[in-house]
């Protein structure tokens, strides 16, 4: 884990590419993921109750959206990113037996607060289920 | 439009300010830890306190996109800790419950950090009701856009300290589907009808006159129309000859090089199941005729016209083959 190495600042390009990351969306990522960020509303462990509610099955709530947002920019940047701020908008839900594909690219630099602004989009077989930014300051 | 009387009740609430909500629980590594393994996070600065000592925070800190979790209240709605505001800061969500908009989705979530949180923090945030959009209606139905923003804070004997800011916008509505559509949908159409499905590629529409072309594509042919009265080529395939008039049409296959005449290439609006930024290109092949495809494999900030490309047949959804064009290096 150590190894894991953190960009410079210097290290970071307009246009760079985060390597892509496949997340394989499963009832356990949704409703795990929704009881790890204390969201027990029904939509997200109850498949009845996302029926009732139009869905046609239990949908990822938007804080796992959030974490795995996360996970997307700090597998790129390495473990002394710090996060400024994450923006994220939501668009077609992730039901179970998807498969969401996030790309994203650096499209801000602040030399001097060392801040890099990363855009980013999270892609289901429906479309964008997520697009947003990060900003992150690097060493 | 004009609105609906009720609504004033729910503008009135905007710019309100709710008291506070604390956490159940300080910041703690177990709950961070179950966190990580779910998002399938691995930065050793949340869960190796070796690690995490030698980093300029020197001790274990919360993962940053965490922040909301840590208040909210649990298994039971509206259950907030001791010292909690006696207000419901969701009341607007009530009001347009009460008049049949029963469905609730998050659709943005806009944190900023002011600092990372270290282990046995105790949080609170309060919420300001920032705006209730028009009535609206979307893929999932009818409702209204409600934004709020919630300051977090960490309390401190010589006076709490913000932590960060959340703005959260939900969408209150009216479900445009009913559960019994899906149930129908389940027992009629196949077993899994609950499993998404894939948005195909858009099928071309096939007339009698087009057809010796898609079929042309299925046998990885580029085909193009040719009169035998005057010897000319034209695409797209019409019923009779641009150049003479006549009916007298068969085809001749095209080695399917040629170069850019012209292209686009489109960001938005995206559209699934095509990727974006999309390349598309109006090519001139060698044969003389001019066809509008997409362009794969090329570099779009190198894209340029009089590049040559070369067709490459590729197959969607099973039983599509499209002539797709790739740039042809050197």
């Amino acid at each position: 884990m150590t190894l894991m190495k953190t960009k410079q600042f210097e290290d970071v390009c307009m246009g760079d590419q985060l390597p892509a990351l496949e997340i394989p969306i499963t009832v356990a990522l949704i409703a795990g993921g929704a009881v790890a960020t204390r969201d027990y509303f029904p939509g997200h462990h109850d498949k009845d109750a996302a029926q009732e509610l139009g869905s046609p099955h239990i949908f990822m709530n938007i804080l796992t959206t959030s974490g795995l947002v996360q996970r997307f920019v700090e597998q790129w940047c390495g473990p002394e990113g710090r996060f400024a701020d994450l923006r994220i908008r939501l668009g077609a839900p992730n039901y179970p037996g998807d498969t969401m594909m996030f790309q994203g690219e650096v499209t801000a630099l602040d030399a001097s607060s060392r801040t890099a602004e990363v855009t980013l989009k999270g892609k289901n077989s429906m479309g964008n289920h997520v697009t947003g930014t990060v900003a992150v300051t690097l060493p | 439009m004009s609105e609906y009387d009720w609504l004033s009740e729910v503008r009135a609430l905007v710019g309100r300010e709710y008291g506070r909500v604390y956490a159940w629980d300080e910041v703690n590594p177990m709950m961070v830890r179950q966190w990580c393994e779910v998002m399938g996070i691995e930065n050793p600065l949340y869960t190796d306190p070796e690690y995490a000592k030698q980093s300029e925070f020197g001790e274990l800190v919360a993962p940053p996109a965490m922040l909301q979790p840590w208040c909210l209240e649990g298994l039971h709605m509206n259950n907030y800790p001791p010292g909690s505001t006696d207000e419901n800061p969701y009341e607007v969500l009530g009001l347009l419950e009460q008049q049949g908009y029963p469905s609730v989705v998050a659709v943005n979530s806009e944190l900023n950090f002011e600092r990372y949180l270290r282990m046995g923090e105790k949080l609170y945030y309060t919420t300001i009701i920032k705006e209730v959009s028009e009535e609206k209606t979307t893929a999932l139905g009818t409702g209204f856009f409600v934004t709020q923003i919630m300051p977090f804070y960490s309390v401190k004997e010589a006076g709490d300290e913000k932590v960060g800011e959340l703005l959260f916008r939900v969408f209150k509505f009216r479900p445009a589907h009913s559960k019994a559509s899906f149930e129908n949908k389940s027992a009629a159409e196949k077993p899994d009808a609950t499993k998404t499905d894939a948005i195909p590629r858009p099928y071309p529409g096939i007339s009698d006159d087009t057809r010796f072309f898609w079929d042309g594509c299925a046998k990885h042919e580029l085909r193009i129309q040719h009169c035998k009265s005057c010897d000319a080529l034209q695409h797209p395939p019409a019923p009779v000859c641009s150049h003479c008039q006549s009916f007298d049409l068969d085809y001749k296959v095209s080695a399917g090089t040629g170069e850019i005449y012209s292209f686009v290439v489109m960001h938005y609006p995206e559209v699934p199941p095509f990727d974006y930024p999309n390349p598309i290109g109006l090519i001139e092949l060698d044969d003389g005729v001019r066809m509008i495809a997409g362009l794969v494999g090329v570099n779009i900030s190198e894209l340029e016209i009089g590049q040559r490309v070369e067709v490459e047949f590729t197959s969607f959804d099973d039983d599509l083959v499209l002539p797709l064009f790739r740039s042809k290096s050197g």
